[in-house]
C-alpha cells in the first residue's frame, strides 16, 4: 500500500516530521517498506515553452527548438514527434542528471547543429514508461516558465509504502493509516468528507437486485447504485493523476480515476458502468457453468457457480469485488453512469480471486474485508467527484440488500492491557487510545463496554482490545521482566532421542565426515529405489519433480551431493546427515536416521593420499566402523552384537551387512552400495554408506546413583596366545572369535583377530585367520600345562564350530 | 716403585688413551688385565721377591691394576658415548614430514545443527525444555487450531505444500508443516501448564527463490502458566540475543504486528551492530501473546491461562551471526561451503566456555 505524504496529509492534521511518522508507522504495526522522494532526483529539471521549432537541417526525424526556460533563449535538438512551437515541456540543461537514462547531460552537438540540454520525456524523469514523446503540460503552464518542474507539479511529495497485515482492511485506505497515526498523537484526524449529500431529483432508473440462491445471500447482502445523467468522461486533472502516478496507478479517464482515487483515499472499491450499454436490471448473483465475460484487463474469463458475478439482461458484465466487464466499461462517449457501490464476500472473494488468478485493488480489499457500513459513503464521494470533474446531474441512490455489519460490542477490563503486557496503562488512557480509533465506549469501573468500529472486522474479543492499547501506546514502554528461574541451576533438558541426535551428528563428526542437510523430498524414482515411494507420501504440489515425494532415506539426498562434490573434483570425501525420513504420513512413521557415504580415500584416519600408510579406498569396513562409532555411543559393540546379510537391494549384496537387536530390531545397515543404485544416481565411482536407526537403539538403563562399579583388576600377569585357522572362505571370523571366547568365559579376557590372508598358498575358496587370545588368571599364574590343555580345546571348539583347521 | 711399573703403567695410559673404539680398548684391557696380560705377570714375580719387599710390591701392583681399571673404564664410558651419539645421528628422519590432523580435523558440524545447539543451551537455562512435532501434520493443528481458520488469507500466505489425499478420504489433506507452532498445539493438548518449551524443526513452504528455500529451520517458543506476560517475552527475546550474537548489549526494536495465533502480536528487529553493521535493523522473529482462540483451542480457559511464543528461523539467525551470505547455500551439500561455515565436532556450545569457541 503506497501513498504520499501530502495525501495522507488531506486527512492528518500534522506537524510532524517524515521521520516521525515513518518510525511511527513501523512501531504501530504498519511496516514501512520504502520511503522514496521522487523529487530527489529531479533536480535541475525546469518548465519551458518552445518558442520556435523548425526542421533540422541534417536530419529529418529531428528538429530544432529555440526554447524559452525562463532565462533568455537556449537552442535545444530534439527527436521527439510532438516538438512543435508553443509546446510547454519539461527542459533539463546542460549538466543535469538523467535518472531514467542514468547519465549526465553535457554540451552536444547533434548533426552539426549545438543543443544546450534536453526536453524529456516522463520515462527519461523516470515517471512512468511514457517515452512516445516530450512531456506535453497544458497551456496554463507557462505562467510557471524556469521554475523546477517538481515544485509546480507537487513532485516533491514523499512517496511512502507500508506492508499492510492480512487483519487490517481499514489501513487499506489512506484515512485509515491517517486515523492510527492521530490516535499516536501525530496530529488529528481531519473531519471526514462524506461527498454529495443532497439526494437526487429522480430516481435511479436502473433497477439493481439481488438473486442469489437461499444460503449463499451473504455472497453480495448489498448492492447499492447511483446514476448520474449527462457526464463528460475524459482526461482526470493533473492533482489527481499526479496522485495516481506517484502511488504506480496509471491514469486512464476522470471516470475510473476517480473509482480507483476512492479504493486508496477510503479503502473503498467502486465500479462505475456506461449505463446506456446496460440492459435491464443490474444484479449480483451466482455464475453459471459456461458464462464467459471479457474483463477490463482485456483477457475473458470463465466463471462458474461458486463465484458472484454482476450481470444484466445480457448476461455476466464483472466478477464482483474483482473487476468489471469491458463491454459495460466507461469510454470517452460515455455520458450517463451507473455507480456500483457493493459489499462482497471476502471468501468467497478470495477463492474467486484464487481460481482466476486476478489481482486487483479491489479484490485485495474485498477479501481482507472492505467497511460494511462504507456503501453510501462510496456513492456519495463518487457522486460529488463526478459531479466536479465531469458533470453531470444525480439520481437518488438506490439500494438492495442490507450491509451485514452487526455493530457488535465486547466486554474491556482496562486491567487486561497489564496483565498480558505488564504495562500498566491508565483506564483513561485505554479509552483515549480506543476512542480516536473509532471504537464507542460506553460504562465505567472494571469492566467497559466497546462498540467495535464498522472498518475493524479484525476485532473479535478483549485481547484485541489489548493489542490496539499497547500497538499505540507503543510496545517499546513495556518494561522487560525477567522470567522466573525454574531452578537455582538448570536443569537438563533434552530427551534421549534429542541427546541421541547431537551425540551423533558429533561423532559422525569427529570421524572425518562433513555434515550436510538435504532435502526432506526427493524423486519419485530415488523414493522407490530407496525402499519407499508409496502414494502416500507423494506432495500434490510439489515445487519440482525432483521434490515430488517425501524421502524413505537419506542417502539419495546425500549421494546426489556427493556427486556434485565429485564433479568439482573433490574425489575423497565423506558426507552425513542425521535427520528424518518417512515410512508413512502418520507422526509415529516419522523415523531418526543417521546416514553417511564415503567415497574415495575419505577413511576416518584421514582423507586422500598420505606419505605415512598405504592409500586405500574406504570401503565396507569404515561404513562397518562408523555404525561402530554410533552405537558405541549407546553403549553397543558393532563387533558383539548380531550381524547378517540381508541388507536392502541398495546395498552391494556381497559386502554389506544389517545390525540387528534380535529378529525384529533393526538397528543399522552399512556396506558398498550397488553399482546399479549408484548409476542410477549418475555416480561412477564406489561408494561405501550406512544408515544408523537411532530410534531403534534401545534407551540405556536409567542407574540409581552416578557411581561406577569397583574396578577388578588383579596383579597377575596376562597370558597371550596366537593361533592361526585355515578355513573356507565364506566362513565367518565372527564364528571363530565366538568360538575361542567360548572356551572359558572365565578365563579368556579378549580374543582379537590380527590378521587375514586369502588364496596363494592356501587355494582356491581358502583363508587363514589369525587370533590373539588373552588369558587372564584371577587367582594364581596359568601353569604351562594349564595354557597347553586351553590351547587344544580352543582348537578344537573353532573347527567344531567353523570347519578350521589350526595351521601349522 | 721400580722404575718399571711407572714405565709400564705409562705404556698402559698411553695405549688406553689413544684406543680408537670399544674393540681396541678391549684388546688394551686383555693385554693388560687378561690372564696373561701384563699386570697378572708382573704379580707372578712376587714369589720370587724377598719376603721384606712382597708387601710393597703386592701393594704397587695393586695400585697399579686399579688406576689401570679406572681409565679403561673413563675411558670406555667416553667411547660408548660416541658410539651411541653416531647410531642415534643415522637414525634421524624427516621431521618436516607433514602429518595426518585425523578425521576429526576433516569432519565438520553444519552451521544449522550447531546453532541448534547453540539456542537449546541458551534456552535450557532459562527452563525451556525441548519439544518436537512431525514434518507431516494435519490440517487442523498446522492452522485450524492455531486461528488460522479455512479460507483466512493467512493460509494463503503460507504457501503450504500439501499431501496427496488419499483416494477415498474426505478429511483435509495433510500439509507440510509450514511451521513449528503446531508443536504448541500438540504440547498444550499433551500436557498441563505450566508449559516452557522450544521446539526447533523442519518447516516448509511453496517457495523458492534468492531467500527463500522450499525447506528451512525454525524454532518455537512457547510459555504458558497464569502470569507470563509481553514483558516476560521482551525481556526472554533480549536475554536470548545477548546471549545467541554473544554481545553485552544488543539494540532491540519490538514492532506491532498481526499473527492469526498471537494477541497482541510483535516482529522484532534487532540493532545489527550486534554483527558488526552498525545502523541497520534486522528482523529476526515474530512473537506475541498466545491467542485466547488458540488457549481455548487446547482445553483451557484464556481468562485463566496466558503466556507468550514466539518463532525464528535457525538459518536465519546462523546467517546472521556466521556471516553466511547465501540461504540455499544451506543445502546443497558444498564442501567447499561445509568446510568453510562448518564446525569442529569438538566445538560444542556450552554457557560456560562460551557458545562459539
Amino acid at each position: 500500500m503506497k501513498f504520499t505524504l501530502s495525501w495522507l496529509k488531506d486527512h492528518l492534521d500534522t506537524q510532524a516530521p517524515l521521520d516521525l511518522i515513518v518510525s511511527t508507522l513501523s512501531s504501530i504495526g504498519l511496516e514501512v517498506e520504502d520511503v522514496r522522494n521522487p523529487a530527489a532526483k529531479l533536480k535541475g529539471f525546469v518548465i519551458a515553452r518552445v518558442l520556435k521549432a523548425e526542421p533540422h537541417p541534417n536530419a529529418d526525424k529531428l528538429r530544432v527548438c529555440q526554447i524559452d526556460a525562463g532565462s533568455g533563449t537556449l537552442q535545444v535538438v530534439c527527436g521527439a514527434p510532438n516538438a512543435r512551437t508553443g509546446l510547454i515541456g519539461v527542459f533539463a540543461p546542460e549538466g543535469t542528471y538523467i535518472p531514467g537514462t542514468n547519465f549526465t547531460l553535457g554540451k552536444a552537438t547533434i548533426r552539426g547543429v549545438a543543443s544546450n540540454g534536453m526536453l524529456c520525456s516522463e520515462r527519461e524523469l523516470e515517471l512512468s514508461q511514457e517515452h512516445d514523446g516530450i512531456i506535453d503540460l497544458p497551456a496554463d503552464m507557462e505562467k510557471h516558465l524556469g521554475k523546477s518542474y517538481t515544485e509546480v507539479m507537487g513532485l516533491d511529495d514523499p512517496v511512502i509504502e507500508i506492508k499492510v497485515t492480512p487483519n487490517r482492511p481499514d489501513a487499506l485506505a489512506i484515512r485509515g493509516v491517517a486515523r492510527d497515526l492521530a490516535a499516536c498523537g501525530l496530529g488529528s484526524l481531519k473531519k471526514e468528507d462524506t461527498g454529495h449529500a443532497k439526494p437526487g431529483d429522480f430516481d435511479c432508473p436502473v433497477a439493481i437486485d439481488l438473486k442469489f440462491p437461499k444460503g449463499a445471500e451473504n455472497a453480495c447482502p448489498a448492492f447499492a447504485g447511483c446514476y448520474v445523467k449527462g457526464v463528460t468522461n475524459g482526461s482526470s486533472p493533473a492533482w489527481l493523476q499526479q496522485r495516481l502516478k506517484a502511488i504506480g496507478l496509471r491514469p486512464i479517464s476522470a471516470l475510473v480515476d476517480i473509482t480507483n482515487y476512492i479504493t486508496f483515499d477510503r479503502g473503498r472499491p467502486l465500479h462505475v458502468f456506461d449505463a446506456d450499454k446496460l440492459k435491464g436490471a443490474v444484479h449480483a448473483r451466482l455464475g453459471k457453468a459456461g458464462e464467459r465475460f471479457m474483463a477490463l484487463d482485456g483477457k475473458e474469463y470463465a466463471v462458474d457457480d461458486t463465484m458472484t458475478v454482476i450481470a444484466d439482461d445480457n448476461g455476466v458484465l464483472g466478477l464482483g469485488g474483482i473487476i468489471g466487464g469491458e463491454a459495460t466499461g466507461c469510454s470517452e462517449n460515455t455520458t450517463n453512469v451507473l455507480i456500483e457501490s457493493a459489499y462482497f464476500d471476502p471468501i468467497r472473494t478470495a477463492a474467486t480471486g484464487r481460481k482466476t488468478g486476478i489481482r486487483s485493488d479491489a479484490r485485495y480489499r474485498f477479501e481482507r474485508g472492505i467497511d460494511p457500513a462504507s456503501l453510501p459513503l462510496g456513492i456519495g464521494l463518487a457522486t460529488k467527484m463526478i459531479l466536479d470533474l465531469c458533470g453531470g446531474t444525480p439520481s437518488k441512490m438506490r439500494m438492495a440488500g442490507e450491509a451485514p455489519f452487526a455493530g457488535h460490542v465486547i466486554k474491556f477490563r482496562p486491567s487486561r492491557v497489564a496483565a498480558l503486557t505488564g504495562l500498566d496503562v491508565p483506564a483513561a488512557d485505554c479509552v483515549r487510545i480506543l476512542k480516536s480509533l473509532g471504537f464507542g465506549i460506553e460504562g465505567s469501573g472494571e469492566t467497559l463496554q466497546a462498540a467495535v468500529p464498522s472498518w475493524r472486522p479484525d476485532v473479535g474479543g478483549e485481547a484485541d482490545l489489548v493489542e490496539e492499547v499497547i500497538r499505540i501506546t507503543g510496545i517499546d514502554k513495556v518494561p522487560d521482566t525477567a522470567l522466573p528461574r525454574l531452578s537455582g541451576v538448570s536443569r537438563p533438558v533434552m530427551t534421549e532421542a534429542q541427546k541421541r541426535v547431537r551425540r551423533t551428528r558429533r561423532v559422525l563428526a569427529s570421524r572425518g565426515l562433513v555434515e550436510a542437510i538435504t532435502w526432506s523430498f526427493i524423486t519419485k524414482p530415488q523414493a522407490v529405489q530407496f525402499g519407499g515411494g508409496g502414494e502416500d507420501l507423494e506432495v500434490a504440489n510439489p515445487i519440482s519433480s525432483e521434490m515430488s515425494d517425501m524421502r524413505p532415506s537419506l542417502l539419495p539426498g546425500l549421494l546426489a551431493a556427493l556427486q556434485r562434490n565429485l564433479d568439482r573434483g573433490y574425489g575423497d570425501h565423506g558426507l552425513f546427515e542425521v535427520g528424518q525420513a518417512y515410512r508413512g504420513v502418520k507422526p509415529e512413521d516419522q523415523f531418526a536416521l543417521a546416514s553417511g557415504v564415503r567415497v574415495g580415500l575419505a577413511r576416518a584416519s584421514g582423507s586422500g593420499r598420505h606419505w605415512d600408510g598405504k592409500s586405500s579406498a574406504a570401503g565396507t569396513f569404515d561404513a562397518k566402523a562408523d555404525v561402530g562409532g554410533v552405537v558405541a555411543a549407546f553403549g553397543l559393540d558393532v563387533n558383539k552384537i548380531q550381524l547378517t546379510r540381508d541388507a536392502p537391494a541398495w546395498f552391494h549384496p556381497g559386502r554389506s551387512g544389517v545390525v540387528r537387536l534380535g529378529p525384529k530390531v533393526l538397528i543399522a545397515q552399512f556396506g558398498e552400495l550397488h553399482p546399479d543404485a549408484l548409476k542410477s544416481l549418475g555416480i561412477n565411482s564406489p561408494v561405501s554408506a550406512f544408515e544408523v536407526f537411532l530410534d531403534a537403539i534401545p534407551a540405556q538403563k536409567k542407574r540409581p546413583t552416578r557411581a561406577k562399579p569397583a574396578l577388578d583388576a588383579t596383579d597377575l600377569q596376562s597370558v597371550r596366545r596366537d593361533f592361526a585357522f585355515v578355513l573356507d572362505r565364506d566362513a565367518a571370523a565372527a564364528d571363530v572369535v565366538k568360538a575361542a571366547e567360548g572356551v572359558d568365559r572365565k578365563l579368556i579376557a579378549a580374543v582379537s583377530v590380527f590378521d587375514l590372508f586369502e588364496g596363494g598358498s592356501l587355494g582356491e575358496g581358502k583363508k587363514s585367520l589369525a587370533i590373539e587370545v588373552t588369558l587372564q588368571p584371577k587367582d594364581k599364574a596359568l601353569t604351562a600345562e594349564e595354557i597347553d590343555a586351553l590351547a587344544v580345546k580352543l582348537v578344537a571348539q573353532v573347527k567344531k564350530a567353523t570347519g578350521g583347521e589350526v595351521r601349522g | 716403585m721400580s722404575t718399571e711399573l711407572v714405565a709400564l703403567e705409562h705404556t698402559l695410559v698411553a695405549e688406553i688413551t689413544t684406543a680408537a673404539d670399544l674393540k681396541a680398548l678391549e684388546e688394551v684391557r686383555i693385554s693388560a688385565l687378561g690372564k696373561k696380560g701384563r699386570v697378572p705377570e708382573l704379580m707372578a714375580q712376587l714369589g720370587k721377591l724377598p719376603p721384606e719387599e712382597k708387601k710393597a710390591f703386592g701393594q704397587a701392583v695393586n695400585g697399579l691394576r686399579d688406576r689401570v681399571t679406572t681409565s679403561l673404564e673413563t675411558r670406555k664410558t667416553a667411547l660408548s658415548a660416541g658410539a651411541l651419539l653416531e647410531k642415534l645421528k643415522a637414525e634421524r628422519v624427516d621431521v618436516t614430514l607433514p602429518v595426518r590432523a585425523g578425521g576429526g580435523h576433516d569432519g565438520r558440524i553444519h552451521p544449522v545443527s550447531q546453532v541448534w545447539d547453540e539456542v537449546i543451551e541458551i534456552f535450557a537455562d532459562m527452563g525451556f525444555s525441548i519439544a518436537e512435532g512431525p514434518d507431516i501434520e494435519t490440517d487442523d493443528l498446522n492452522f485450524t487450531k492455531l486461528n488460522i481458520p479455512e479460507e483466512h488469507p493467512a493460509r494463503q500466505e503460507h504457501d503450504t505444500f500439501y499431501m496427496r489425499s488419499q483416494p477415498g478420504s474426505t478429511d483435509a489433506p495433510l500439509v507440510l508443516r509450514t511451521h513449528t507452532s503446531p508443536v504448541q498445539i500438540r504440547t498444550m493438548l499433551a500436557q498441563k501448564p505450566p508449559i516452557r518449551i522450544i521446539a526447533p524443526g523442519r518447516v516448509y513452504r511453496l517457495d523458492s527463490d534468492a531467500t527463500h528455500t522450499p525447506m528451512f529451520h525454525q524454532i518455537e517458543g512457547l510459555v504458558i502458566d497464569k502470569a507470563t506476560h509481553l514483558g516476560h517475552l521482551k525481556w526472554t527475546l533480549t536475554e536470548f540475543a545477548k546471549a545467541f550474537f554473544e554481545v553485552d548489549d544488543v539494540k532491540m526494536r519490538f514492532r506491532a504486528s498481526h499473527f492469526p495465533f498471537t494477541e497482541p502480536s510483535m516482529e522484532v528487529d534487532i540493532g545489527a551492530e550486534a554483527i558488526g553493521k552498525p545502523g541497520k535493523w534486522l528482523e529476526i522473529l515474530g512473537s506475541g501473546m498466545v491467542h485466547p482462540n488458540v488457549i481455548r483451542n487446547c482445553g483451557l480457559d484464556p481468562d485463566v491461562y496466558q503466556g507468550f511464543a514466539f518463532g525464528m528461523g535457525i538459518d536465519r539467525i546462523a546467517m546472521l551471526k556466521y556471516g553466511i551470505p547465501d540461504l540455499r547455500a544451506m543445502f546443497a551439500g558444498d564442501l567447499r561451503w561445509l568446510w568453510h561455515y562448518g564446525f569442529s565436532a569438538l566445538d560444542m556450545p556450552s554457557l560456560a566456555g562460551g557458545l562459539s569457541s
